[in-house]
């Protein structure tokens, strides 16, 4: 299963990447484009659960750590293309958005959505990203041995 | 034995009023919100996580606003909500080998690629009372963010595949190959004797902080030494994919914070087994080294019987640490001894009068006997 996904199948991964590692505010700017033409339902935002999977010593095999909370939501939009999503935590306003989202990106104006909703979003998350990269990086530290004896030299 | 009562619903409805206003406090003061909660005790909420066995940061802030501020009381508020939400699907394994760290140290080698980084510790803090913060205590300035804008910084390489690579430490793949569909979940299916390391960490997972600690830290004392090292210890930042059913291929579903803790330990070898080093791992939601540092030294002692080692001490024996470090389980059985145990008392009760009128019994008539043959009486 962990075989080199299609190029096709990668492309909707970023996105979906990108859709679910933005901030709900960032996604919320976009709600009047995502919903602008008709859509529906399909499955309403439910809340529930992943079980989240450990390696022993980070590189064996894999444990069960615990669970998050998930929450997943799938529309069809005006093309009738259908979007899925599943997103951290329990926001049902992020799924339903992210869901839409998937729809639009799939169909006719893939490219467009590519450049206005999801280029965005990348940007935002690299900013935060390299802050916090930024953060750490300023506590970076070398240590030094000290040698016994060397103040008797 | 106890018994089922009836009546005191007043009461019970009045304790319930006294305690809302006991959480909420003065009055005069602004209420604490969830929040507030969420983003300034954010090392408590990693512990209602990590042992509510649930990453939900806003619900385990709320459990602890609720339970104001009892922990295993929040915890046990966390794991009842949990067995309300259905389970949709599992994660791939969590690749830490990508996390964006934000703390990276290192107590086996001073340099090591990627750096060391101390993040946001307290390991370098006097522990005197910090009074400025009685008062409105000012923020140092925040660090300088933009300087140095990294790109997607390179990932860093775990440092015990650094011993792995010349043989000094085993390789944990090749240790441990199970298939996927028969990972243990002790949430579906009962723990069994012996156990396997993959039910272990998940059980020492969600098991309380303070038992582990002291767990761990009698290993060292010499209950079952081991000799540990911290190898790694990193805190940051992992990409969850999950393998929903109805999609297929793993979908991305955003990031978790995680700490993680990798033990070296002595091992002399054994007769099959040449001389290396052991490892005891150690992964905990949120920010908690000091859960992760344990449950990784109490991993590696439970792994006595695999290299073959004398079981002599307590956090060496699988079954007293993993029927004994849950503590909502501890917290429900010690807590029941409250309930009504009248009848099973009443019992006790006329027992003891009917052994003590024995023993009177018993002791008038010697003493009756020993008037008659030991005239001294000698007082003390």
């Amino acid at each position: 299963m962990n075989t080199q996904p299609q190029p096709e199948t990668q492309k909707r991964q970023q996105w979906m990447y990108a859709l679910s590692h933005a901030r709900l505010a960032e996604l919320e700017v976009f709600e009047p484009q995502l919903k602008a033409a008709d859509w529906q339902l399909i499955r309403p935002p439910e809340i529930g659960m992943a079980m989240v999977r450990g390696r022993m010593g980070a590189s064996g095999a894999p444990f069960n750590l615990g669970e998050m909370t998930v929450t997943r939501c799938v529309v069809r939009n005006h093309e009738n293309r259908t979007g899925y999503s599943y997103i951290a935590g329990r926001s049902k306003k992020h799924a339903e958005l992210a869901a839409l989202a998937d729809a639009h990106l799939q169909g006719e104006r893939q490219a467009d959505w590519l450049s206005d909703l999801i280029e965005p979003l990348n940007a935002q998350r690299r900013a935060r990203v390299s802050r916090q990269a930024a953060e750490a990086a300023q506590t970076k530290v070398d240590f030094f041995t000290l040698v016994r004896g060397e103040n008797d030299a | 034995m106890y018994v089922a009562v009836k009546g005191g619903e007043k009461a019970i409805r009045n304790a319930h009023r006294l305690l809302a206003h006991k959480r909420r406090g003065d009055p005069a003061l602004p209420e604490i919100s969830v929040a507030q909660i969420e983003a300034q005790m954010h090392l408590s909420v990693a512990r209602v996580m990590d042992e509510g066995a649930l990453y939900d940061t806003q619900l385990a802030a709320l459990a602890l606003k609720q339970a104001a501020g009892d922990q295993v009381e929040a915890i046990f508020l966390l794991r009842a909500y949990r067995t309300t939400l259905p389970r949709f699907c599992v994660s791939s394994p969590l690749e830490t080998e990508t996390m964006r760290v934000a703390r990276r140290i290192s107590a086996i080698y001073k340099d090591l690629p990627g750096g060391q980084r101390l993040g946001a510790t307290f390991d370098y803090s006097h522990r005197l009372l910090d009074f400025s913060l009685l008062a409105a205590g000012e923020l140092p300035e925040p660090l300088a963010s933009t300087e140095n804008p990294a790109e997607d910084p390179a990932p860093c390489p775990h440092v015990l595949n650094l011993l792995a690579e010349e043989g000094l430490v085993k390789t944990e793949a090749a240790a441990e190959a199970a298939t996927e569909d028969d990972i243990p979940d002790i949430t579906r299916q009962p723990l069994t004797f012996p156990s396997s390391r993959a039910s272990r960490l998940q059980i020492l997972a969600r098991g309380d902080e303070g038992f582990l600690l002291a767990m761990a830290y009698s290993t060292q004392r010499g209950y079952g030494r081991n000799h540990p090292f911290a190898g790694e210890i990193r805190v940051g930042t992992v990409d969850v994919w999950l393998e929903a059913e109805e999609i297929d291929f793993p979908v991305p579903a955003g990031e978790i914070d995680l700490t993680e803790c990798e033990m070296v330990n002595q091992f002399v070898g054994s007769k099959d087994i040449a001389p290396q080093f052991t490892r005891g791992y150690g992964l905990a939601f949120g920010s908690a080294e000091r859960k992760a540092m344990a449950m990784a030294l109490v991993d590696r002692a439970l792994r006595a019987h695999e290299y073959t080692e004398e079981i002599t001490s307590p956090a060496q024996q699988e079954e007293f640490v993993l029927a004994h470090c849950d503590n909502v389980e501890a917290a429900g059985f010690t807590s029941h001894l409250k309930l009504p145990h009248y009848v099973d008392f009443q019992s006790e009760l006329g027992l003891i009068r009917k052994l003590r009128a024995e023993h009177a019994q018993k002791h008038a008539a010697t003493e009756d006997a020993s008037t008659h043959h030991q005239p001294l009486q000698v007082t003390p």
